[in-house]
C-alpha cells in the first residue's frame, strides 16, 4: 500500500503554487495536512502528477478576525485553530472542532483541506454551511470567493475548478444573541459522522444543520417549534435529505438520528437561549 | 518466596518501550533482498481468462512477476483437514473464489515500484455466480465453488451421546432458537512478514516469518514446497506484534514467498499491508446454529441438540475445519447434560478461509448456547442465573468427564458463581435495572458461564473421522511441549522453548518458573523466544495458541528446570559432603537442608560441570542442558463413541453486566461488567489480568462494533479500520476481574489458559443482557447501534411527502447502487435517441470518456476516467443495449473493471415526449466490487448520483444550442457510469 | 520553491531525536520508510499505512502526527521525535516506567506511537483528567490491553508530574 510517483512541489509563496498549478491542470493535488488525501494516496486511490505542498506556506498560515468574520489560512490545521483564543467568539466552530478526526489528526489536519475534501460527513463543511461562510479560491486568473453552499456541490466535489487552490476560509463570527449547539453520531470516537447535526438559534428561530445523509450538508431554518410540530418538521427533514445505506447504517437508521440528533440540538440551543 | 505466583514487572517491557523490539519487519534484509506485492482478485467468483504480465516485467526495477501457472507447477496443493477434492495453493491457479484472493506476485526492487507493477497487470476474468449466505451455498443447487468436490458442504456428520431422542420425547419443556455468528477477526496490529531465501545447491528454503504455530503445518508448508521438512528451516522473530490466533494464516505466504525467491533467485520479503489483511488474511468462522434443549420440570437440562453450519469460506485451509471441533468436548458448556445430539456441516462460500482466531470455535458455540439458556429461563419463567445454577456441573464431581469427552479436570463453578454474584455487586445491579425500568429505561442484566478449554488435543481434529476411518489412519492424540533449560559455564541460566510470543510476557513468566526451580534470581534468567527449526526441538503442536502457555509449555520448562535442579544437585552434593537429599537450591546457592551454613554457589556448581565434567558424579550427567517433553498424559484420541478430550485443562469464567439501551439512537452504554476466573494456578496476575482485559477488549469487539461485512455478491465491504472497527479507549468500559484458582491436576504448573475465554463469554453475556433489557431476542452480532434499534423495532413516521418527484434515490449497502430519476432535456425523443445510439455523441456526454466504440450491433466499449473529486480512475467498460424501442426505451447492461475495482449492473431508459423537450426516466442497478467497495462503500452513493448529475448537465448543456450535434441525451452510459465510477469514495 | 521529480531520488535533512540526519528519498517515499528504512530506526511502527491505527505516530515539531501521511520530504528541516527519543541517558522515562508498572503493553506494536501522543498530551495538558487521556488515546487501536494499563499509566505520571510540581 504505497503510493504511486508523484513529482513533490513545496512552493515558497502563494504565487509559485498557483503557477504550478496552473502549468498541472488536471494532475496536480494540493497538499496540506494529508489527513484524507494521504490515505487515498496511499490506497492509490488518487493518483496526482504533481502534490503541491502548502502547509509550509507562510502566507496561508493566518487565522484572523475582522470584518465579522473568522478567516482561517489554507495551511491552518484545525488543532490550531481550536488553541486560537478568539475561537470563542463563534461557539458552533467551538463546539465542532473537537469532534474533528482525532487529536493526531487535528495537529496536522487543516481546517481548509477538510472543506476542499467535501466528504458529505465531515464536520467542518456542515459548520461553514450552517454559518454560511464562504471559501475563498485563487487561481493565476485571480481569485474568487464561494459562498459555502456553492463551493460543495456533491460527495468529494465542489466547485473548484482544476487550476483554483482554497486559500483561506471564513466564518462568519456569531450573531449576538445567538446559541448553538453540535452532536454526531458514528461508529467509534472520532470516526466520520453517520449522522452530524448542527442548531444555531435566535429569537426568531432556529436553523438546523445536518451531515452524513444528503451529498452535501442540509441546512434548513425552522421557527421554533415543539412537541409534535417539531416531530413533524424533524420528520420532513429526515425523509427530504434522503439518505442511503451503508455498510455502517441504513437509510431508516439515519433518519432516526436525524430526528433524533435534530431534536437533541434544538433543544439544547433553545435551553441555552431561553431558560438561562 | 516463590516467584510463581507474584506479579513481577515484565523482562520484555525494558527493551520494547524503547523502541527495541525486534519484529519482523526490523530484521536485517540480506544483501539484494527484493520485494513482492500481491495482484488480488477483485471479484468473488471467476474464472481467470487470462493474466498478461508483459508490462509490469517491462516495467524497469521489475525482476519477476508470478502466477498461478507458476504456482501449480512448483508446489502441491495443500493439505487440509479433510480429504475432498477442492484443492488450493498460495495464488489461485484458474479460478478465484474470494475477494482478495492472490492472483499473482510481482518482485521488485522495493515495495513501491512493485505496487507500480501491479497496476499493469492485465488480468481478463469471466464473471461466476457467487455465493455468501453459508445456508444458500449448502442447498443443492448452489453454485459451486469446487466442482470436483461435488458440493459446497464438503464434512458432514452427526453425533449421539446418551439417548438424545427419549430426552426430547419425555422433556416437559423443549426451546429452541437459531442464531448466527458473524465474521471477525482479531486483527493484530503487526500485519503478516515473510522474508525467504531458497538455496538451489541443496533445495533449502529458508524463511523468517512471524508465523505463530501450531508447527502441524509445517508439514503443510514443506509438502506443498516439495520438500522434506528439514530443507523448510522455518525461523521467528524475537518479538510478534500479536496474533490472536491469525498469524497462523501466513502459512500459505511463506510457500509462496519460497517460490518467489526460488524464481527469482534472490532473497525476496513481503510485508502485508492493512488492506491485504483485512480482506484476505483470514477470519473466524461465521456459523449457523439452530440449537434445541430438552428441560424437566425443575429445570434441568435433559438433552441439547445442535445443529452447526460452519461456514470456511472459500477453502478449508488447515487446520480448519478445526473450528468446529475444538469444542466439541464441550459442547454441554458448564452444565451436566446427559444426552447430546450434535449435526455438523462444513460449507464452503466465496469468503476468505478462516482460521485460528482468539476464542477458536467458543465465541460461536456459546452464543448458542448461552443465548438458549436464557431463552429457556424466560420461557420457564426461573432467574437466568438460577437456571444455569441448577445445571452446573458439581464441584465435588470434578475431574468429571463430559457427556461429549472432556475431562474436566477441576474448579468448583457454583462457588465462583456465587463469588462473582457476591464481590461483583449483582443486587446493586438489579437493583438499578428495577429504577431504570420504573423511569421507562431500558436496563438489562445478561449472564454467561462458561468453560474455557485450553491446551489443544492434536487429536481432537480426528473426532470428524468415523472410529473406522481413525482406526485406518492410526491415533492421533496428546499435545507436546516442549522447552530447553541450561547453564553456561558462567553460571547464568538461559530458557529456550518452542512457543512463539506474541506478547504475553513468555520470558517474565518462564524466568519466574525457572527461578523458582533452581533457586535463582528471575531476572538472571534469559529467556530466548525466537525459534529455528533445524537447531530448536519443537514438534508438530509447537507454537502459541489454544492457550497452551502457562499450562504446557511452561509446564515443560519446569520440567525441565526440575531435572536440571536435581543434576545441580548431584554435583553440589559431594562438594557439600551431605547426600543428594540434602541438598536444596535457593538464592543461588546449593545448600545444606540440614545445615544452612553448608553452601557452595551455584556459579562454582555450573562451572565444575563445564570445566571439569570427569570430576562430576557420573550419575549426574554430562552438560548442563535440560530440554523436556510435556506431552498431557490425559489428551487420548477420540474413543469409539466419538468421545473426546478435546483439551488438556478447563477453566470457568462466569461473567455478567448491566448495560442501558439508548432507544433513542441504539447505544449501548455497560454500567458494569464482572468477569470472574477460575484458570487453576495463576503464574503472574497481573499478566494474566492482562489476558483477560485483552480477550475482553476482543469480546467486546465483537459483541458491538466488528464484522468482517460482504454484500451478497461476494463484494467485501470492510476493508479499511474505519470500516472494520476495533474498539478504542472511548469504546471499552472499566472491567471487574474477580478470580479463583483450583490448580489443574493434569499441567506441571496447575495453571490453565485463561486468554481465550472473555472472547467465548463476554459477546454473548453482552447480547443477553441487551435481550434482556429490550426483551427481544438478540440472534445475531455485532449490535452496532443500527442494529439495535432495528431490534427494538419501532416503526418510524411516515414520509409526508410520499410521491417524491423522482431525482435520484438509492437503497443498498454501499456496493450495491440502485437509483431511478428523471431529467427533461430539451430536444424531441428523436433527438436523444440518436445521441444514445451515435458513440460520438455518447463519448461526449460522459465524463471523462477518453473513447467508446461500437464493438457489434447494439454493444459498446469504453474507456473513460470516471470519479468523484481527485478519486478517478481508469475503466474499461462493455455494455449491451437490448430491447430496443425507439425512441421510447431501451435496456442495457454491462460490466466495467479498471485499477478501483469491477462493475456490473443493468438499467433502463425511457423517454417521453413533454412540454419543451423529452423527460428522460432511468433506472440503474449496479453492483460494484474490488478496492473502491472494500474502502469507500459510504461514498460510493454519492459519487454515482455525483456523475449522474454531470452527465445530465452535459446533456442539458448541450441541448441549449440546438444546433449543435451534442445533443441531449444521455442515457445509457449514465447507467454504468455509475458503478465504476462509483469508484471514487 | 522546492521542487522534486517522481522518480529521483532526493536528498532529506532533517532533525531526528535532536541529532541532525541525512538521506535520500522518492517524493513519495512515506516518512515511515524512511525513518524505519533509510535510517534504520524501527521503533516506530506500521499497522494500517491509512491513518487510522496510530502505530505509526511520531512528533513533528512537537506535534503528534501519523508518519504514514508523511512524506520524507516533508520533514525537510522540521524536528522529528519518535520513541527512541523518550529514554533519559539511557533510562526509561516516567512514562515508560509507569507502562511498565500498570502493564500497560502486551506485543508492544502499537506502544511506541502511544508513547508519542501521551508525551505530548502529558507535556502540555499537565491537568489533562481521565476521559481526556480516553480522548486522545483514541486515536490509537491496541488489540493487545483493552488500554485499561495504558490510561492507568498515563493518569498515573500526570499525577506524579502534578505532585513534583506542588512540592
Ligand atoms: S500506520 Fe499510520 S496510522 Fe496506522
Ligand atoms: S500491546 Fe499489542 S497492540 Fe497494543
Amino acid at each position: 500500500m504505497k503510493p504511486a510517483g508523484f513529482d513533490y512541489a513545496r512552493p515558497d509563496r502563494l504565487d509559485e503554487a498557483l503557477a504550478v498549478l496552473a502549468e498541472h491542470t488536471h494532475t496536480a493535488r494540493v497538499l496540506a495536512g494529508g489527513q484524507s488525501l494521504g490515505a487515498m494516496l496511499n490506497m492509490r486511490l488518487v493518483t496526482p502528477k504533481v502534490l503541491i505542498d502548502i502547509s509550509a506556506l507562510a502566507e496561508l498560515g493566518h487565522i484572523q478576525a475582522d470584518d465579522g468574520m473568522i478567516e482561517v489560512g489554507a495551511a491552518v490545521t484545525q488543532d490550531q485553530l481550536l488553541r486560537w483564543p478568539g475561537l470563542k467568539e463563534q461557539p458552533l466552530l467551538a463546539q465542532t472542532l473537537p469532534w474533528v478526526g482525532h487529536y493526531q489528526t487535528r495537529q496536522r489536519g487543516t481546517v481548509c483541506g477538510s472543506l476542499a475534501h467535501g466528504d458529505p460527513s465531515s464536520e467542518l463543511p456542515l459548520v461553514l454551511a450552517m454559518l454560511k461562510g464562504a471559501v475563498v479560491l485563487a487561481s493565476q486568473r485571480g481569485s474568487r470567493t464561494l459562498t459555502a453552499a456553492d463551493f460543495q456541490t456533491g460527495t468529494m466535489q465542489t466547485a473548484m475548478r482544476d487550476d483554483e487552490m482554497i486559500v483561506a476560509a471564513r466564518f462568519p463570527l456569531a450573531a449576538p444573541g445567538c446559541s448553538s449547539a453540535f452532536r454526531e453520531i458514528g461508529p467509534r470516537r472520532g470516526d466520520f459522522a453517520i449522522v452530524a447535526a448542527a442548531a444555531v438559534g435566535d429569537q426568531d428561530g432556529v436553523s438546523l444543520g445536518i451531515g452524513g445523509v444528503a451529498d452535501t450538508p442540509a441546512i434548513r431554518r425552522l421557527p421554533w417549534l415543539d412537541g409534535a410540530g417539531l416531530d413533524d418538521a424533524l420528520n420532513t427533514i429526515a425523509w427530504e435529505l434522503r439518505g442511503s445505506s451503508d455498510g455502517h447504517a441504513s437509510a431508516a437508521y439515519r433518519r432516526t438520528q436525524v430526528r433524533n440528533l435534530g431534536r437533541q440540538v434544538i433543544g439544547e440551543t433553545q435551553h441555552a437561549l431561553f431558560n438561562r | 518466596m516463590g516467584m510463581v505466583g507474584q506479579s513481577l514487572e515484565r523482562v520484555e517491557d525494558l527493551t520494547l518501550l524503547r523502541g527495541g523490539g525486534r519484529f519482523a519487519d526490523d530484521l536485517a534484509e540480506p544483501p539484494g533482498c527484493l520485494h513482492a506485492a500481491f495482484l488480488r482478485a477483485p471479484v468473488a467468483h471467476a474464472r481467470i481468462e487470462a493474466v498478461d504480465v508483459s508490462a509490469a516485467l517491462a516495467l524497469p526495477g521489475v525482476t519477476t512477476v508470478i502466477t498461478g501457472a507458476d504456482i501449480a507447477r512448483e508446489t502441491k496443493p495443500f493439505l487440509s483437514g479433510v480429504k475432498v477434492d477442492a484443492p488450493q495453493f498460495p495464488l489461485a491457479v484458474d479460478r478465484v473464489r474470494y475477494v482478495g484472493e492472490p492472483v499473482a506476485i510481482v518482485i521488485a526492487r522495493d515495495r513501491y515500484r512493485a505496487e507500480d507493477a501491479l497496476e499493469l497487470i492485465d488480468v481478463r476474468y469471466e464473471p461466476l455466480a457467487a455465493v455468501i449466505d453459508p445456508e444458500i451455498a449448502a442447498g443443492d443447487d448452489a453454485p459451486l465453488l469446487h466442482n470436483d468436490a461435488g458440493h459446497n458442504v464438503l464434512h458432514e456428520r452427526r453425533f449421539r451421546y446418551g439417548d438424545p431422542q427419549t430426552a426430547f420425547a419425555e422433556a416437559a419443556h423443549v426451546v429452541e432458537t437459531t442464531v448466527r455468528y458473524p465474521r471477525n477477526s482479531c486483527t493484530p496490529i503487526e500485519t503478516f512478514v515473510v522474508l525467504a531465501e531458497h538455496r538451489p545447491g541443496e533445495d533449502t528454503y529458508e524463511v523468517t516469518a512471524n508465523f505463530q504455530g501450531p508447527y502441524t503445518l509445517h508439514t503443510v508448508m514443506a509438502r506443498a514446497l516439495k520438500v522434506a521438512g528439514n530443507r523448510l528451516r522455518l525461523r521467528t522473530p524475537p518479538d510478534s506484534g500479536g496474533s490472536f490466533g491469525v498469524k497462523q494464516a501466513v502459512f500459505p505466504y511463506v510457500v509462496a514467498l519460497g517460490i518467489a525467491a526460488k524464481l527469482a533467485g534472490r532473497p525476496v520479503k513481503w510485508v502485508e499491508d492493512r488492506l491485504e489483511h483485512l480482506a484476505a488474511a483470514t477470519s473466524a468462522t461465521n456459523r449457523v446454529t439452530t440449537i434445541r434443549a430438552a428441560l424437566d420440570g425443575q429445570g434441568r437440562i435433559t438433552a441439547l441438540d445442535y445443529d452447526q453450519l460452519e461456514d470456511c469460506g472459500a477453502y478449508l485451509r488447515a487446520p480448519e475445519p478445526a473450528t468446529l471441533y475444538r469444542m466439541h468436548g464441550n459442547m454441554t458448556g458448564a452444565y451436566q447434560i446427559d444426552n447430546l445430539a450434535i449435526h455438523n456441516r462444513v460449507v464452503v462460500t466465496n469468503k476468505t478461509p478462516t482460521g485460528l482466531m482468539r476464542g477458536f470455535g467458543g465465541p460461536q458455540v456459546y452464543f448458542a448456547l448461552e443465548r438458549l439458556v436464557d431463552l429457556a429461563a424466560t420461557r420457564l419463567a426461573l432467574d437466568p442465573m438460577e437456571l444455569r445454577r441448577r445445571n452446573l456441573i458439581p464441584g465435588e464431581a470434578m475431574p468429571f468427564t463430559t457427556t461429549p469427552g472432556a475431562v474436566l479436570d477441576s474448579g468448583d463453578y457454583a462457588a465462583t458463581l456465587a463469588k462473582a454474584v457476591r464481590e461483583g455487586g449483582l443486587e446493586e445491579l438489579k437493583q438499578r435495572r428495577t429504577a431504570a425500568r420504573a423511569e421507562g429505561r431500558l436496563y438489562g442484566i445478561g449472564y454467561a458461564a462458561v468453560v474455557e478449554p485450553s491446551i489443544s488435543n492434536m487429536g481432537y481434529i480426528t473426532t470428524l473421522l468415523t472410529p473406522q476411518q481413525r482406526q485406518r489412519a492410526g491415533a492421533k492424540n496428546g499435545a507436546l511441549a516442549t522447552a530447553t533449560v541450561s547453564f553456561d559455564p558462567s553460571g547464568a541460566v538461559t530458557v529456550a522453548v518452542s512457543s512463539v510470543p506474541q506478547g504475553q510476557g513468555h520470558r517474565t513468566v518462564l524466568a519466574q518458573v525457572v527461578a523458582d526451580e533452581l533457586g535463582i534470581d528471575p531476572g538472571d534468567v534469559v529467556t530466548v523466544t525466537d525459534h529455528d527449526t533445524l537447531k530448536d526441538p519443537w514438534s508438530i503442536a509447537s507454537g502459541n495458541y489454544s492457550s497452551r502457555f502457562a499450562g504446557a509449555v511452561a509446564g515443560a520448562a519446569k520440567l525441565a528446570a526440575e531435572r536440571l535442579a536435581k543434576r545441580m544437585k548431584a554435583i553440589a552434593a559431594p562438594d557439600l559432603n551431605v547426600p543428594i537429599g540434602d541438598v536444596e537450591l535457593v538464592d543461588g546457592l546449593a545448600r545444606s537442608i540440614s545445615n544452612p551454613d553448608n553452601v557452595i554457589a551455584l556459579v562454582r556448581v555450573a562451572a565444575k560441570a563445564h570445566w571439569s565434567p570427569l570430576s562430576i558424579p557420573e550419575d549426574a550427567g554430562a552438560g548442563l542442558r535440560e530440554t523436556a517433553f510435556w506431552v498431557g498424559r490425559e489428551l487420548r484420541e477420540p474413543d469409539e463413541q466419538d468421545r473426546v478430550n478435546s483439551s488438556g485443562a478447563y477453566g470457568f469464567i462466569f461473567d455478567y453486566c448491566g448495560l442501558e439501551v439508548d432507544p433513542a439512537d441504539g447505544s449501548i452504554r455497560i454500567d458494569r461488567y464482572v468477569t470472574a476466573h477460575d484458570a487453576g494456578r495463576l503464574l503472574n496476575p497481573a499478566l494474566a489480568d492482562g489476558q483477560i482485559r485483552g480477550g475482553f477488549a476482543h469480546g467486546l469487539g465483537a459483541a458491538l462494533l466488528e464484522e468482517l461485512a460482504y454484500a451478497p455478491d461476494g463484494s467485501f465491504l470492510s476493508g479499511t479500520f474505519a470500516d472494520y472497527c476495533p474498539p478504542t479507549a472511548s469504546e471499552l468500559p472499566e472491567l471487574m476481574i474477580l478470580h479463583d484458582q483450583s490448580p489443574s491436576p493434569f499441567t506441571p504448573t496447575g495453571a490453565k489458559g485463561l486468554g481465550e475465554g472473555n472472547c467465548m463469554s463476554t459477546p454473548v453475556c453482552i447480547a443477553n443482557a441487551v435481550a434482556d433489557a429490550i426483551g427481544k431476542p438478540v440472534l445475531t452480532l455485532p449490535l452496532t447501534r443500527p442494529r439495535v434499534l432495528e431490534l427494538l423495532g419501532e416503526s418510524e413516521p411516515a414520509d409526508p411527502s410520499p410521491p417524491r418527484p423522482a431525482i435520484i434515490t438509492s437503497s443498498g449497502n454501499g456496493h450495491a447502487l440502485k437509483g431511478n430519476g428523471s431529467h427533461i432535456v430539451p430536444a424531441s425523443p428523436e433527438e436523444v435517441w440518436a445521441v444514445i445510439l451515435d458513440p460520438d455523441h455518447l463519448a461526449a456526454l460522459i465524463p471523462g470518456c477518453h473513447n467508446l466504440e461500437r464493438t457489434g450491433e447494439n454493444a459498446y466499449r469504453a474507456e473513460a476516467t470516471l470519479g468523484a473529486g481527485p478519486v478517478k480512475g481508469r475503466f474499461t467498460a462493455s455494455v449491451t443495449l437490448r430491447d430496443l424501442d425507439p425512441p421510447r426505451a431501451l435496456q442495457l447492461s454491462g460490466s466495467a473493471a479498471g485499477g478501483l475495482g469491477t462493475a456490473t449492473g443493468q438499467g433502463e431508459i425511457r423517454l417521453t415526449p413533454v412540454e419543451g423537450g423529452t423527460r428522460v426516466d432511468y433506472f440503474y442497478a449496479v453492483l460494484i466490487s474490488g478496492k473502491v467497495a472494500a474502502v469507500g462503500g459510504r461514498l460510493l452513493d454519492g459519487t454515482a448520483r455525483g456523475v449522474i448529475n454531470q452527465i445530465f448537465t452535459r446533456l442539458a448543456d448541450s441541448s441549449q444550442s440546438q444546433t449543435e450535434p451534442k445533443t441531449e441525451t444521455m442515457p445509457s452510459l449514465r447507467s454504468r457510469l455509475p458503478r465504476w465510477l462509483g469508484g471514487a469514495p | 520553491m522546492r521542487y522534486l521529480t517522481a522518480d529521483a531520488k532526493h536528498p532529506v535533512r532533517f532533525i531526528l531525536n535532536d541529532q541532525p540526519v541525512e538521506g535520500n528519498a522518492e517524493p513519495r517515499l512515506l516518512l515511515t520508510d524512511f525513518l524505519r528504512r533509510e535510517i534504520g530506526l524501527t521503533g516506530t511502527h506500521v499497522g494500517c499505512e491509512h491513518g487510522v491505527c496510530g502505530a505509526c505516530t511520531v512528533r513533528i515539531d512537537g506535534a503528534s502526527t501519523r508518519a504514514c501521511l508523511v512524506y520524507a520530504v516533508q520533514a525537510e528541516g522540521r524536528s522529528v521525535e519518535t520513541v527512541e527519543r523518550l529514554a533519559v541517558n539511557g533510562d526509561l522515562n516516567d512514562l515508560q516506567r509507569a507502562f511498565r508498572r500498570h502493564h500497560a503493553l502486551q506485543c508492544g506494536f502499537c506502544t511506541p506511537g502511544i508513547l508519542m501522543s501521551l508525551s505530548q498530551l502529558i507535556d502540555e495538558e499537565p491537568t489533562a483528567d481521565e476521559a481526556r487521556v480516553r480522548e486522545v488515546l483514541s486515536g490509537h487501536i491496541c488489540r493487545c490491553t483493552g488500554y485499561h494499563g495504558i490510561i492507568a499509566a498515563a493518569l498515573d505520571v500526570l499525577a506524579e508530574r502534578q505532585a513534583g510540581r506542588h512540592v
